[in-house]
């Protein structure tokens, strides 16, 4: 982390003060490490608890949505009052502690175990990368957002050796169908980023977030987002991420009501709750590259909203696109695996690489006369919708009969 | 021994495992594999040498590894979609028992 | 500096050495991927931060999915799994010709003096990477972009199965 500019304001100089106060009669070595701790500590501490407490938001979004009350009952200990369930996750890390782990007798005993350590550790590797605030970013790299997507592929690894190790052949076709679609659709994602980078000139996260600073006309902001090729990358990211983290409505790796649970069958207590926390963990990271390279990372919407720190705006954030999260499993309905697949390529593959060509027109456009700025608005926005419907035309027509050839 | 020469053991260190494995083993897949090994080696000794060169300004080192690194990502994928053909014809893949020209 | 090194040269070798004398293949493929994961981190020693994150992203993100795909494509059974060991002449072979390399190598390498600049590290950003990549290069990226087309086409074209051919076979 940098130090703290000396012009913002108190509360958001705060942890970078609050840091050095602690660790800043420390010689030079040691400070940093113990700087580097306290980063990792705190990026656990925070998201183990937004873990917590998103599945419990999910369980009471779900039920909202779906009519019933959702988890009510887990009281609050010694005072017995029950906060609308709010000790809910508790209960639920302790029952998964203490749950018998049955490890099936003919596993590879070694992987079995490895596999949900392993799928944990990359996914906490990703955090480490993403800007939080202004100046509150732990680790500053030149290439971060390889980086980041680097350590999100070596997840598939993970998925592969779980259904591997359960020695069982549901695990193992569950496992081979997850890793197709989580190949498939790590093609769109890592294209939707391409245009960011392209436009920004950098990989480095915190020049992606400082490319996006500014407003026009005072109050639009310059975040990606709000661009014909940003928009449109930013959905295909988000669809992508979806899939990524074997969220609804593609979560057919998993689908608990059709396949028990696919390459998680064989596991079972603290191994499975880690399975279900690194599943959370890949989620709230996607989001947070989201924010980052879309959604003007820690950047407030308005100039006159500048005082709330940057921290709370990525927070805020966060917690804005897990809540879309949560409401698209609340609605949608599960994809069938070749609907998926096709949904991948057919689609989401050749719209992302028009968005790339797109990004270039913008660009390319950007640098002459003003209407030609004005021009390139309708023009790229042309350019990106006009295959969407096209591709979305095509897409609906092959509900023609399943060839099944690998069925 | 200098940094260099530890690096270049290093590379010539993994280079013999990947001769060793492709000589000795017999499995297409472990063939394959240890080919990729020595093009990793390969590309080990590029990066040291523009760790070590004295005027490193041009990156032609990391150039040379970027550019080899995406022909070994082709040429796993080609070498295995050919162990895939010659399990189609042979249902084995022992590479002595691939000795015909016709499937 | 120089023991930083020595540990990651060590864990690679060592995963890499086992994975060449393992019986199991999925064993043998994970292992591999340690390895190098192992050459990526002497990247990131080395400074070349941009080729660790390629090399992570290639190797273990893509080439160790089609190798495990291989792998359980081509085998009937679980038992297939673990090959049978060769013939010892062959192994024997294997290891003279390869130990013969290593020593030349080995004995080339300590006897060349070696004039090591005394510059700092270098260091090169994802931004002169990309202008090196455009300028210099562009005529080779063009033609690795060419390459990797054609060997993704062909990979394709060779294992997918001729659908005429068997159908009988195809379940």
């Amino acid at each position: 982390m940098i130090a703290a500019a000396t012009t913002d304001a108190f509360l958001e100089r705060a942890p970078v003060l609050l840091r050095d106060a602690v660790t800043g009669f420390l010689p030079e070595p040691w400070r940093t490490l113990v700087n580097a701790l306290i980063a990792v500590g705190l990026i656990l501490g925070i998201f183990g608890t937004l873990f917590a407490f998103i599945t419990l938001a999910e369980r009471k979004i779900l039920g909202r949505v779906q009519n019933r009350p959702g988890p009510n009952r887990a009281p609050i200990p010694f005072i017995n009052k029950r906060f609308f369930g709010l000790s809910q996750p508790f209960a639920d890390g302790v029952k998964s502690l203490t749950k018998e782990d049955i490890v099936p007798r003919d596993a590879d005993k070694v992987l079995h175990y490895l596999a949900p350590v392993a799928l944990l550790a990359f996914s906490i590797l990703t955090f480490a990368v993403i800007p939080y605030g202004r100046n509150l970013v732990p680790v500053e790299l030149d290439a971060a957002v390889l980086y980041f997507f680097a350590a999100g592929a070596a997840t598939e690894l993970a998925v592969f050796m779980a259904g591997w190790a359960s020695r069982n052949k549901y695990s193992l076709l569950a496992a081979m169908r997850a890793l197709a679609q989580l190949i498939s659709y790590e093609l769109p994602l890592l294209l939707s980023w391409v245009p960011v980078v392209l436009i920004a000139g950098t990989l480095s996260t915190t020049a992606i977030v400082d490319a996006q600073a500014g407003w026009k006309f005072g109050f639009i902001p310059h975040w990606h987002v709000f661009t014909p090729w940003g928009f449109a990358g930013f959905v295909i990211f988000m669809v992508a991420a979806l899939a990524e983290s074997n969220r609804s409505p593609f979560d057919t790796p998993e689908a608990e009501s059709e396949l028990i649970a696919g390459h998680l069958t064989e596991y079972s207590g603290f191994k499975y709750a880690l399975f279900f926390m690194a599943e959370y963990f890949g989620m709230l990271a996607l989001s947070g590259m989201a924010i980052t390279l879309f959604l003007g990372g820690w950047r407030s919407p308005l100039p006159f909203l500048e005082f709330i720190p940057s921290y709370l705006w990525f927070g805020g954030k966060l917690l804005a696109l897990i809540f879309g999260f949560i409401w698209i499993r609340a609605t949608f309905p599960r994809l069938r695996i070749d609907q998926l697949t096709r949904f991948a390529w057919k689609f989401l593959v050749p719209l992302a690489l028009i968005n790339l060509g797109n990004t270039i027109v913008w660009s390319l456009m950007s640098n002459s006369s003003a209407l030609m700025q004005l021009a390139r608005w309708p023009v790229c926005a042309a350019i990106i919708l006009v295959p969407f419907v096209v591709l979305g035309r095509k897409l609906s027509a092959g509900v023609a009969p399943r060839i099944y050839r690998y069925a | 021994m200098t940094a260099l020469q530890l690096c270049l053991v290093f590379s010539s260190a993994l280079f013999c495992v990947g001769l060793v494995g492709a000589l000795a083993r017999s499995n297409t897949i472990l063939v394959l594999l240890g080919i990729e090994l020595m093009l990793n080696a390969a590309n080990i000794n590029f990066i040291a040498f523009w760790r070590f060169s004295p005027s490193p300004a041009p990156a032609t080192g990391v150039m040379f590894v970027i550019f080899s690194i995406a022909v070994a990502a082709a040429e796993a994928a080609v070498g295995l979609a050919l162990v895939i053909a010659v399990y189609r014809h042979q249902k084995n893949i022992r590479l002595q028992e691939a000795n015909r020209l016709k499937g | 500096m120089n023991a930083v090194l020595i540990v990651i040269a060590l864990v690679t070798l060592g995963a890499a050495a086992v994975a060449m004398t393992l019986r199991n293949l999925i064993h043998s493929a994970l292992l591999l991927i340690a390895s190098w994961a192992g050459v990526a981190a002497f990247y990131l020693w080395a400074g070349a931060e941009f080729v660790a994150f390629a090399e992570i992203l290639v190797y273990v993100g893509a080439v160790s999915m089609v190798v495990l795909f291989a792998v359980l494509l081509t085998r009937r059974s679980r038992a297939d799994l673990t090959v049978t060991p060769d013939s010892a002449g062959r192994a024997i072979s294997g290891f003279i010709a390869g130990g013969a390399v290593c020593g030349v190598l080995v004995g080339a390498i300590v006897a060349t003096p070696m004039g090591v600049g005394s510059s700092p590290t270098p260091t090169v950003t994802v931004k002169q990477i990309g202008v090196q990549l455009m300028g210099t290069h562009a005529a080779s990226l063009l033609i690795v972009g060419v390459l990797l087309t054609v060997a993704l086409l062909g990979a394709i074209v060779i294992a997918s199965a001729d659908r005429t051919d068997d159908s009988e076979d195809t379940p």
